[in-house]
C-alpha cells in the first residue's frame, strides 16, 4: 500500500508540474524551448534555496524527472565544489550536467544516423 | 485598360487553356479527391530528402500540364511561379529541365495570384504561352517556419496545415472554350500588427478585405455579379473574420469561400484548415477550373493571399503584413 | 478599423483551445512519465545495492533520455506531443526529443554540418542557462565558503 501511495505522490506531483508548463503553453504560446528554459530556472531556484530536497524526499521522480531535477543537480554541484575550491565551485554544476548531456548527444547521434524524420499524417 | 485605382481590365481573352493538380497523401483524403489529376501516394515520392520531392513535384506539374495542351516545353515562352522556401529552390530547380524562359516569384501564399496576374498581362501583349505554377509542401514548410518535424509540440487552435500540393495552368492567346482571365486587382501590403505566427487568417484577412473592397469600389460591381468569391488560405477564422470586415465595408459577402477552409474534411485535424503557397493553386487546378469548364460556375473572383514572414523576422518582434490579389476568371461555357 | 481596434477583435475571436482537456492530458502524460522514472530508480536501486543515490539518479536520466530519444526516433513522442503538450515537454525525455528531433530534421545536409551543427537549435539555451547558473551559484557559494 505504502508503494502505491508514493507512486500516487510522483505521480501527482509531476503531472502538477507538467500542467502549469500546460497554463504557460495555453495562456502565453510559449515555445518548448522556452518552457525548458523556464523549467530549468525553478530547478535552480528551488534548489538554491533549499527546497529542492524537501520536494523531492515527497515526490521523489516526480520533482526529479521534469528538467527541474536537471536544474537542481547543477546547483549541487556547484555547492560540492565551493568546498573545494574556486575552480570546482564553477566547473562541478557542468560535471554533474555530464551524465544527461552525454546520454543526449550519443543518442542523438546514433538515432539521426538510423532513422529518417516522418511526415505527419494529422 | 487601368479602372479605378489598382484594377487592370485586359485588353483580349487570355483563356487559361490547360491546368494541371498535383495533391499529397493528406489532402486526397479531403472534400476534392475527385478533383484531383494525380494523387502522390506517400509524402516523398521516392526522392531523398523532401525538398527534392517538392522539386520533382513542381517539374511533373508543369511538364504535365503542358503535354495536356500537346505543346512541347521549346514553345512556351516563360514559366512564372515561385514556392514557399528561402531562395524559391523548388520552382527555379525544376526550372532547369525545361528550354524555356524562367521568372522567379514571391508574395508568399499569394504568388499563384501575382503569377496569374502579370502572366496575364504578359500574354496580353506579346507572350504567347506562360506557365503559373507554384506549391508547398508540409514538411519542407514545417522546417522552414517551424520546428523539426519530429519535435513534440502542441498545435495551436488557430494553427493552419501547410498543403503538400502543386498546381499549374498555362496562359494563352489561343481561342478555346477555357476559362478566361478578364482582369485582376492588385492588393496592397496590410499590417494590422498581429504577431502570432499561429494565427495566419486574422493577420492576411485586413490585407483581403482591402483587396476585395478595392475591386468592387473600382469595377463598380456588386458582390453577387460573381458566382464565387474564392479567397486562397484564410482558414475557418480568417474567413469569418473577412466576412466580417467586408460587412463593415457594406458588402455582404454571402458567396464567399476559401481554398483553405474547403481542402480538408471536417475529420481531419487541420486546424483551421489549409494554407501554403500550393493550396490554392491546387484547389484553382482541380475544383474551381473543372466546374469553370463544366459551366457550373460562370464568373469567379479569386484571391490568393499571403502572409508576409520569415523565421527571423517573427523572432526580431516583426508583426505579420498580409496581402491579397484579386483575379476575374469568367467561364466560356 | 484602427490597429488596436482590430486586434482586440480578433484577440476575442479566435478560437480557445479547450482547456481543460489540454490539462488533463498534460497533467497525465506527465505523471506518467514521472512515475517511469519511479519505476526504474526503484529497479536499478534493487539492482545495484552497491551504488550511490547520485549514480542512480545519472543512470535513471541516462535511461530516461534512451526512451526519450527513441520514442523520437520511431516517430511516437511527436504524436504524444501533440496531445500532451507540456506533459511530455517539461520531464527529460522532452530534452531527449529536443536533441534528437533537429538531429533527425538537418541529417539530410550532412553529418558535420548538418546534424552535428544544429543538434543544440532547440536545447542549446537550456545547457547555456545550466552552465551560466551554474557558475554564478558556484561563486557565490565560494565566497560563502572562503567569507564564512
Amino acid at each position: 500500500m505504502s508503494i502505491f501511495l508514493d507512486y500516487l505522490k510522483v505521480f501527482s506531483i509531476g503531472g502538477l508540474i507538467c500542467t502549469i508548463a500546460q497554463i504557460l503553453i495555453n495562456r502565453t504560446k510559449m515555445s518548448s524551448a522556452r518552457i525548458l528554459v523556464l523549467f530549468l530556472l525553478i530547478g535552480i531556484f528551488l534548489e538554491g534555496v533549499g527546497l529542492f530536497s524537501y520536494i523531492k524526499d515527497f515526490a521523489g521522480a516526480g520533482i526529479t524527472v521534469p528538467i527541474t531535477g536537471f536544474g537542481s543537480t547543477l546547483i549541487k554541484g556547484a555547492k560540492e565544489g565551493a568546498k573545494i575550491g574556486l575552480l570546482e565551485a564553477v566547473t562541478y554544476g557542468f560535471r554533474n550536467m555530464a551524465s544527461g548531456l552525454t546520454a543526449a548527444i550519443f543518442f542523438g547521434f546514433l538515432f539521426a544516423l538510423i532513422f529518417k524524420s516522418h511526415s505527419k499524417k494529422a | 485598360m487601368k479602372k479605378g485605382k489598382h484594377t487592370y481590365f485586359l485588353n483580349n481573352n487570355v483563356y487559361i487553356s490547360s491546368a494541371y493538380s498535383l495533391a499529397g497523401p493528406y489532402e486526397s483524403k479531403g472534400a476534392f479527391r475527385e478533383y484531383f489529376d494525380t494523387i502522390m501516394e506517400d509524402d516523398e515520392w521516392k526522392c531523398k530528402s523532401h525538398e527534392m520531392t517538392e522539386i520533382e513535384m513542381q517539374r511533373f506539374t508543369i511538364g504535365e500540364c503542358l503535354d495536356r495542351a500537346s505543346i512541347s516545353p521549346n514553345d512556351c515562352d516563360l514559366i512564372l511561379g515561385g514556392d514557399l522556401l528561402n531562395q524559391i529552390v523548388p520552382t527555379s530547380f525544376s526550372a532547369r529541365d525545361f528550354n524555356t524562359p524562367f521568372m522567379g516569384l514571391y508574395n508568399a501564399c499569394a504568388t499563384f495570384g501575382e503569377a496569374m496576374a502579370i502572366g496575364s498581362s504578359l500574354v496580353d501583349g506579346d507572350f504567347e504561352r506562360i506557365i503559373c505554377c507554384t506549391s508547398s509542401h508540409y514538411a519542407t514548410a514545417e522546417r522552414q517556419y517551424r520546428y523539426p518535424l519530429e519535435l513534440g509540440t502542441q498545435p495551436t487552435p488557430e494553427s493552419q496545415w501547410t498543403v503538400t500540393g502543386c498546381g499549374a495552368i498555362l496562359l494563352s492567346k489561343k481561342e478555346t472554350i477555357a476559362p478566361v482571365i478578364k482582369g485582376f486587382t492588385v492588393g496592397e501590403v496590410i499590417d494590422f500588427g498581429l504577431s502570432d505566427a499561429n494565427n495566419m487568417g486574422g493577420a492576411m484577412a485586413p490585407a483581403t478585405a482591402k483587396t476585395i473592397v478595392r475591386h468592387f469600389l473600382d469595377t463598380g460591381r456588386s458582390p453577387d455579379y460573381y458566382d464565387m468569391i474564392i479567397t486562397g488560405d484564410l482558414g475557418r477564422f480568417g474567413r469569418e473574420t473577412l466576412h466580417y470586415l467586408c460587412k463593415k465595408e457594406g458588402y455582404d459577402l454571402d458567396n464567399l469561400n476559401d481554398c483553405g477552409s474547403m481542402i480538408y474534411s471536417e475529420k481531419q485535424k487541420a486546424g483551421q484548415g489549409g494554407s501554403g503557397a500550393g493550396c490554392c493553386s491546387l484547389v484553382f487546378t482541380s475544383y474551381i477550373y473543372k466546374n469553370l469548364l463544366k459551366g457550373n460556375l460562370k464568373r469567379v473572383l479569386f484571391v490568393p493571399t499571403g502572409a508576409m514572414l520569415s523565421k527571423d523576422s517573427a523572432l526580431q518582434g516583426e508583426s505579420i503584413p498580409g496581402i491579397a490579389h484579386a483575379i476575374i476568371i469568367e467561364s466560356k461555357v | 478599423m484602427e490597429d488596436k481596434e482590430y486586434q482586440e477583435y480578433i484577440h476575442s475571436h479566435a478560437q480557445k483551445s479547450n482547456e481543460l482537456l489540454t490539462i488533463v492530458w498534460a497533467f497525465c502524460v506527465g505523471g506518467i512519465i514521472c512515475c517511469i522514472g519511479q519505476g526504474i530508480t526503484d529497479l536499478y536501486s534493487y539492482l545495484l545495492k552497491d551504488w550511490d543515490e547520485d549514480k542512480i539518479a545519472s543512470l535513471t536520466s541516462m535511461t530516461l533520455i534512451f526512451l526519450g530519444g527513441f520514442l523520437t526516433a520511431i516517430g511516437v513522442y511527436d504524436k504524444i506531443g501533440a496531445k500532451a503538450g507540456g506533459g511530455s515537454i517539461v520531464p527529460i525525455t522532452g530534452f531527449a526529443n529536443s536533441v534528437v528531433s533537429p538531429a533527425m530534421e538537418f541529417n539530410k545536409e550532412g553529418i558535420v554540418l548538418g546534424m552535428m551543427a544544429k543538434m543544440f537549435i532547440i536545447a542549446g539555451p537550456i545547457i547555456v542557462t545550466g552552465t551560466v547558473a551554474s557558475v554564478v551559484f558556484g561563486i557565490i557559494y565560494r565566497i560563502i565558503e572562503v567569507a564564512g
